[in-house]
C-alpha cells in the first residue's frame, strides 16, 4: 500500500544569528537565561516614535550564509513589512523579506538512509528579526523582549525532500554549516535553530504538487523532527485510502503519544499583507565586491573538507564523519597528524585512536595524543593516571611491605615495584613507578 | 520691556544676548499668556510650568523625556515617552525648553483639528473657525504668541495647511533632512518634522537646529541644514541687495493649483503675491503638474496602508487602552489601509498608488528644470467653521490637495503668510527642489521682508 505514494517535503529553518547587538537596534542580543526585559530599549519594545536601524554585522552573517548555500546575492534588496497581532510582537509587524530576499537559488546535498545522494534546491536565505518570548504562568502570560529584535535568517528551501532521513541530513547539515561559518550556536534545544517540515504525499508518477500540505512546527530536536515527519506521513497516506482528502493545516509533535496533533487549520490562514518597510533603505548591495569579501572570509565548509580529508589523508566515510563532525574536531586532527608525522604515526592511525578511545579533544592537546600513540605502540604505559591506579592497587594489597619500607627497610619498596611490574606486565617505566610510588607513600 | 510674547525667535535671541530680557521675564511672560488664552484656544494639551530657557511649544507626537505625550488620542491618555526625539536633544542643546505639548488631530490625522479626541484647538483670528490640522495646537501657539515658535509634523500638509490658516510660517523640510526618531509615525514615508515660527527667518535657523541624520533615523543621512555664508544676514533686513537676489530666480506657476475648487478671494491673495514676486525681479514662468488631480487619491492609499502597520502596535496589550479608544478617523484609515494592502487588492491599490506616486515625482523634475521654486496657494480655501467639513472625510481630504503632491514628492515646502481673504490669513506656498531648503527660505524671507504680513496679529485682547 505504500508503495503507491510519494512524499513531497520542503523545509523552513530558522536560525537566530549570534550578532553582538540586535538586528534594528543596539541592544546585547545575548539574551539567553538574562533576566526578562532587561535588553531592551524604544526600538525592540516598540515604543511611539522608535524606528528601525540595521545591523551590518547580520547583513554580513546572512550573505555568508547564502553564500556557504551556493546562493546569489540580490544586487537590489529590501525589507517589508509582515503585518499580523501576536502579543510578543512589539510593533504589530516583523520586518522580514519577501520580494527581494537577501540570498537566492542555492542547493545543499543531501544524504538519504541508503546514502544516496541528492540535491535540495534552496528558493531563499533572507534576513528578519525574532519576537519577544511569551511564558504562561497558571493563567497569567508574561512577555520577556529580551529575544525581541534579535537578528533571525530564515533558509526556505523547494519541496525536494521525499523522505525523513533526506531532512535530517538536511537539517544536521545547516547545522555544521552555521557552526563552521561561526554565525550562530545552532542550538536546536535554546531555540537558536528552529525547523518546519512542509509535508504532503501524492501518488507516484503525479507530477504536480500535491493540493494541500501540513506544517509541521515548534518541534526542537532532529530525532522528534524524523518521528513527526514518519507519523505525518504514514496518517496522510491512511486519510488517502479511506478516500478523504486532506486540507492545509499546522500540526505540533506530541513526544509522548509519538503523534502529531491539529494545531491550526486553513480557516485561520492569515493574509500578512507585506509592503516595503517605509523606515529603511534598500539595501544596494555591491555583489562582485562584496561577494569577493564574503568568499575570502569563508571557511572551509564541512562539504570541502569532507572531500579534502578523503584525498588527503585517505579516510574511511565513518572517520571522515568524525574527524570534519565540528571545526574544533577537525582542527585537533589536522595538528595531530603534522606531529604524528614525526613520529610516524599514520593519519588512520591518529583518527581510530580518537574515535576508540573516545578522545575528548578539550582534555589533551595533539602533542600528548601523539604520545599515547606512540606508548601504545611500543606497548607502554604512558598514562601517569593509570600507572598512579595501579600503584595505589599494590599499595593497598601489600600493607605489610608498605609498613616495613615507612618503618625504614628500603628493600621493602622492591618488593612493591616488582607487584607493579608484576601487574603492568613489564608495561611500565620503572623510573616512574618509583617517582609515583615515593610520592604518594610520602604524602 | 513689553510684548515680550510679540518677538520673534530671531529677535527674542538678541534681546536676551543685549541683556535687554532674562529667561525668566521671558518664561513668565509666556506662561502668563498661556494661561490667560489656552482655555478658549485649547492649544496646549499639557503646560510645563518649568520652562526656564527659551519657551517652546512641541506637537504632542513627538517624544520629550517624563513629559505626557496623547498623540491627541484617548489610546494614549496617560503615556509618558521614556526617551527625547532626536530633534528635542537638538533643540534642548541651543538652549531652548519645552513650556508645553500642543493638540493635533488624532495621531495626526485630519485637517481641521477637529479629530483630537481632546477637542479642537480654536483658531485665534476666530474663535468660530478651524485653525487647520494636524499641526492645530503648534500652529496657535504661534499665532497667539503663546510660544517663541513650536514643532509640528508634516505628512500631506499637516505643518503648512495650519501655519496658512492661522498666519505663521510653516516649514515641511526635504523628506531625510530632519530626523524621525521619536516622533510617533503616521505615514513613514511621508512624515517630517519642522517649525512653525513667526518669521522665516525663524524657520530658517530652527531648521539649522533640529537637521542632520544621527544615525536613528535610516532615511536621514542629510548634513545638518546650515546656510550659504555668503546669504546669510541678507535677509534679516530690508537690504537693497534683496532685489538682485530674486532676479537670478525663476518661480514656476502650476495652472493645475489654480483650478476648480480654489476659492476666487484666495486665488486673487495669491495672484498678488505671485506679481509681487515678479516686481521683485523674480521671473515668472508656467509649469505643468499634469497628475496633481491623482495626487490625493494615491496618497490616501500610501498613507492609509502605512498607518495601518503603524497604529498595530496599540493592540490594547501595552499602552492601558484598548482599541475601541480610537476615534473614527483613526479607525477609518486603517480599515483603509488595511484593505489595500489586503492579497487580492494589494496590487490594484497599493502598486497602483505607488506609481502614481512616481509620476507625480516625475512631474516635479520636469517643472524642476524651467524653474527654482513653484508657487501657488498652500489651502483652497481659507479657516473654515467648526464642524463645517467634520461629517465629509472626502471633502476634508480634498483640503490638502496643493500640499500632498509636494509630500509624496518629498520636496521642501514654505507656507509664507501673504495676505487675508474674508478676514481670515492666507498662506503662499513655496516649493522648491530636494534638499534645496535654502532657494525657499531665501524667496520667502525677501517676500516677507518687503510686505508687512508677518507683523499683522489676531486681536486676543477680546
Amino acid at each position: 500500500m505504500n508503495k503507491v505514494y510519494e512524499t513531497v517535503i520542503g523545509i523552513e529553518v530558522h536560525v537566530e544569528l549570534n550578532t553582538k547587538t540586535k538586528m534594528f537596534c543596539r541592544c546585547s542580543a545575548d539574551y539567553f537565561g538574562k533576566k526578562p526585559n532587561t535588553h531592551t530599549c524604544p526600538v525592540c519594545l516598540g515604543i511611539p516614535g522608535a524606528l528601525p536601524y540595521i545591523n551590518e554585522e547580520a547583513i554580513k552573517k546572512c550573505m555568508r550564509i547564502g553564500l556557504a548555500l551556493n546562493c546569489s546575492v540580490n544586487e537590489q534588496s529590501y525589507f517589508e513589512r509582515k503585518n499580523y497581532f501576536y502579543p510578543d510582537l512589539a510593533k504589530g509587524y516583523q520586518i522580514s523579506q519577501l520580494v527581494k530576499p537577501l540570498n537566492i537559488n542555492g542547493q545543499l546535498e543531501v544524504e538519504d538512509e541508503s546514502g544516496v545522494t541528492s540535491m535540495i534546491r534552496i528558493n531563499r536565505v533572507h534576513q528578519e528579526e525574532d519576537t519577544g518570548k511569551l511564558t504562561h504562568v497558571g493563567s497569567e502570560t508574561l512577555i520577556d523582549f529580551n529575544r525581541s529584535g534579535v537578528p533571525l535568517v530564515e533558509i526556505v528551501t523547494e519541496p525536494d525532500f521525499h523522505s525523513s532521513a533526506q531532512v535530517k541530513d538536511y537539517a544536521k547539515k545547516l547545522q555544521q554549516i552555521f557552526r563552521y561559518l561561526g554565525v550562530s550556536n545552532a542550538d536546536m534545544e535554546r531555540g537558536d535553530m528552529r525547523l518546519e517540515a512542509n509535508v504532503s504525499v501524492r501518488p507516484v508518477g503525479q507530477k504536480e504538487l500535491p493540493p494541500y500540505r501540513v506544517e509541521l512546527k515548534n518541534i526542537n530536536s532532529f530525532r522528534f523532527m524524523q518521528a513527526a515527519i514518519e507519523y505525518e506521513i504514514k496518517r496522510q497516506i491512511w486519510v488517502l485510502e479511506r478516500g478523504e482528502t486532506l486540507t492545509q493545516e499546522t500540526r505540533g509533535w506530541n513526544e509522548t503519544k509519538k503523534e502529531t496533533y491539529l494545531q491550526r487549520s486553513k480557516e485561520e490562514a492569515h493574509d500578512y499583507r507585506y509592503f516595503p518597510e517605509p523606515d529603511l533603505p534598500e539595501l544596494k548591495i555591491d555583489t562582485l565586491q562584496l561577494r569577493e569579501l564574503l568568499r575570502k572570509q569563508l571557511p572551509e565548509l564541512p562539504a570541502q573538507k569532507v572531500k579534502r580529508f578523503f584525498d588527503e589523508y585517505g579516510l574511511n566515510k565513518a572517520q571522515i564523519a568524525m574527524m570534519a563532525d565540528s571545526k574544533e574536531m577537525a582542527e585537533f586532527f589536522e595538528e595531530a597528524v603534522k606531529v604524528g608525522s614525526k613520529y610516524k604515526v599514520e593519519s588512520i592511525k591518529v583518527a581510530n585512536f580518537i574515535i576508540n578511545k573516545k578522545v575528548n579533544i578539550e582534555d589533551i592537546n595533539p602533542e600528548q595524543l601523539i604520545k599515547d600513540i606512540v606508548n601504545q605502540n611500543t606497548g607502554m604505559i604512558s598514562d601517569e593516571k593509570e600507572l598512579e591506579k595501579v600503584v595505589k592497587e599494590v599499595i593497598d594489597e601489600n600493607s605489610k611491605a608498605v609498613e616495613d619500607f615507612k618503618a625504614g627497610k628500603e628493600v621493602a619498596l622492591q618488593v612493591i615495584i616488582g607487584s607493579v611490574m608484576k601487574k603492568t606486565k613489564g608495561k611500565a617505566e620503572i623510573k616512574k613507578v618509583k617517582e609515583i610510588l615515593e610520592g604518594v607513600l610520602k604524602s | 520691556m513689553t510684548d515680550i510674547t510679540s518677538l520673534t525667535l530671531t529677535q527674542t535671541l538678541a534681546a536676551l544676548k543685549d541683556k535687554k530680557l532674562s529667561k525668566e521675564e521671558l518664561n513668565k511672560a509666556y506662561l502668563e499668556r498661556i494661561k490667560k488664552l489656552n482655555p478658549s484656544l485649547n492649544a496646549f494639551l499639557f503646560v510645563n510650568e518649568d520652562s526656564g530657557e527659551i519657551p517652546v511649544a512641541i506637537k504632542d507626537l513627538i517624544s520629550v523625556k517624563d513629559m505626557p505625550m496623547t498623540c491627541g488620542s484617548k489610546i494614549l491618555e496617560n503615556y509618558i515617552p521614556p526617551y527625547n526625539a532626536t530633534v528635542i536633544d537638538r533643540l534642548a542643546s541651543q538652549g531652548v525648553s519645552f513650556c508645553g505639548k500642543t493638540n493635533l488631530d488624532e495621531f495626526a490625522m485630519g485637517s481641521s483639528g477637529e479629530n483630537s479626541a481632546y477637542g479642537p484647538a480654536k483658531n485665534p483670528w476666530n474663535l468660530v473657525k478651524v485653525p487647520g490640522g494636524s499641526s492645530s495646537g503648534s500652529a496657535v501657539a504661534v499665532a497667539a504668541d503663546m510660544a517663541v515658535f513650536a514643532l509640528g509634523t508634516d505628512t500631506g500638509g499637516s505643518i503648512r495647511q495650519p501655519a496658512s490658516l492661522c498666519g505663521v510660517v510653516g516649514l515641511k523640510p526635504s523628506y531625510g533632512r530632519v530626523s524621525r526618531y521619536g516622533a510617533q509615525a503616521m505615514a513613514s514615508s511621508l512624515d517630517q518634522i519642522g517649525p512653525i515660527t513667526k518669521s522665516v527667518a525663524d524657520a530658517r535657523l530652527v531648521l539649522e537646529w533640529i537637521s542632520g541624520g544621527g544615525g536613528h533615523d535610516s532615511n536621514c543621512h542629510a548634513k545638518p541644514f546650515v546656510t550659504l555664508s555668503e546669504t546669510k544676514g541678507i535677509y534679516s533686513s530690508a537690504s537693497p541687495q534683496n532685489d538682485r537676489m530674486l532676479k537670478e530666480i525663476k518661480v514656476g506657476v502650476p495652472k493645475e493649483y489654480f483650478g476648480k475648487g480654489l476659492d476666487s478671494e484666495v486665488e486673487k491673495v495669491i495672484r498678488d503675491a505671485i506679481k509681487k514676486l515678479g516686481d521683485l525681479g523674480a521671473e515668472i514662468v508656467e509649469v505643468a503638474l499634469p497628475h496633481t488631480e491623482y495626487a490625493v487619491a494615491a496618497y490616501y492609499i500610501i498613507m492609509a496602508s502605512e498607518v495601518s502597520a503603524n497604529l498595530a502596535r496599540y493592540d490594547g496589550i501595552r499602552f492601558g487602552k484598548n482599541r475601541d479608544q480610537f476615534g473614527d478617523e483613526a479607525k477609518r484609515r486603517i480599515m483603509l489601509g488595511t484593505f489595500s494592502l489586503s492579497s487580492g487588492y494589494y496590487d490594484a491599490y497599493f502598486t497602483k498608488a505607488a506609481r502614481v506616486r512616481t509620476l507625480i515625482k516625475k512631474d516635479f523634475d520636469i517643472a524642476f528644470e524651467k524653474c527654482d521654486v513653484i508657487v501657488g496657494p498652500v489651502s483652497p480655501t481659507v479657516a473654515w467653521n467648526l464642524g463645517g467639513k467634520i461629517n465629509d472625510p472626502l471633502t476634508m481630504y480634498l483640503s490638502d490637495a496643493y500640499t500632498i503632491p509636494g509630500s509624496l514628492t518629498g520636496i521642501p515646502g514654505l507656507s509664507v503668510p501673504c495676505g487675508f481673504a474674508d478676514g481670515m490669513p492666507v498662506g503662499l506656498q513655496i516649493l522648491g527642489k530636494h534638499m534645496d531648503e535654502e532657494t525657499v527660505l531665501n524667496v520667502g524671507e525677501i517676500y516677507e521682508n518687503v510686505t508687512d504680513w508677518k507683523d499683522k496679529k489676531p486681536n486676543m485682547s477680546s
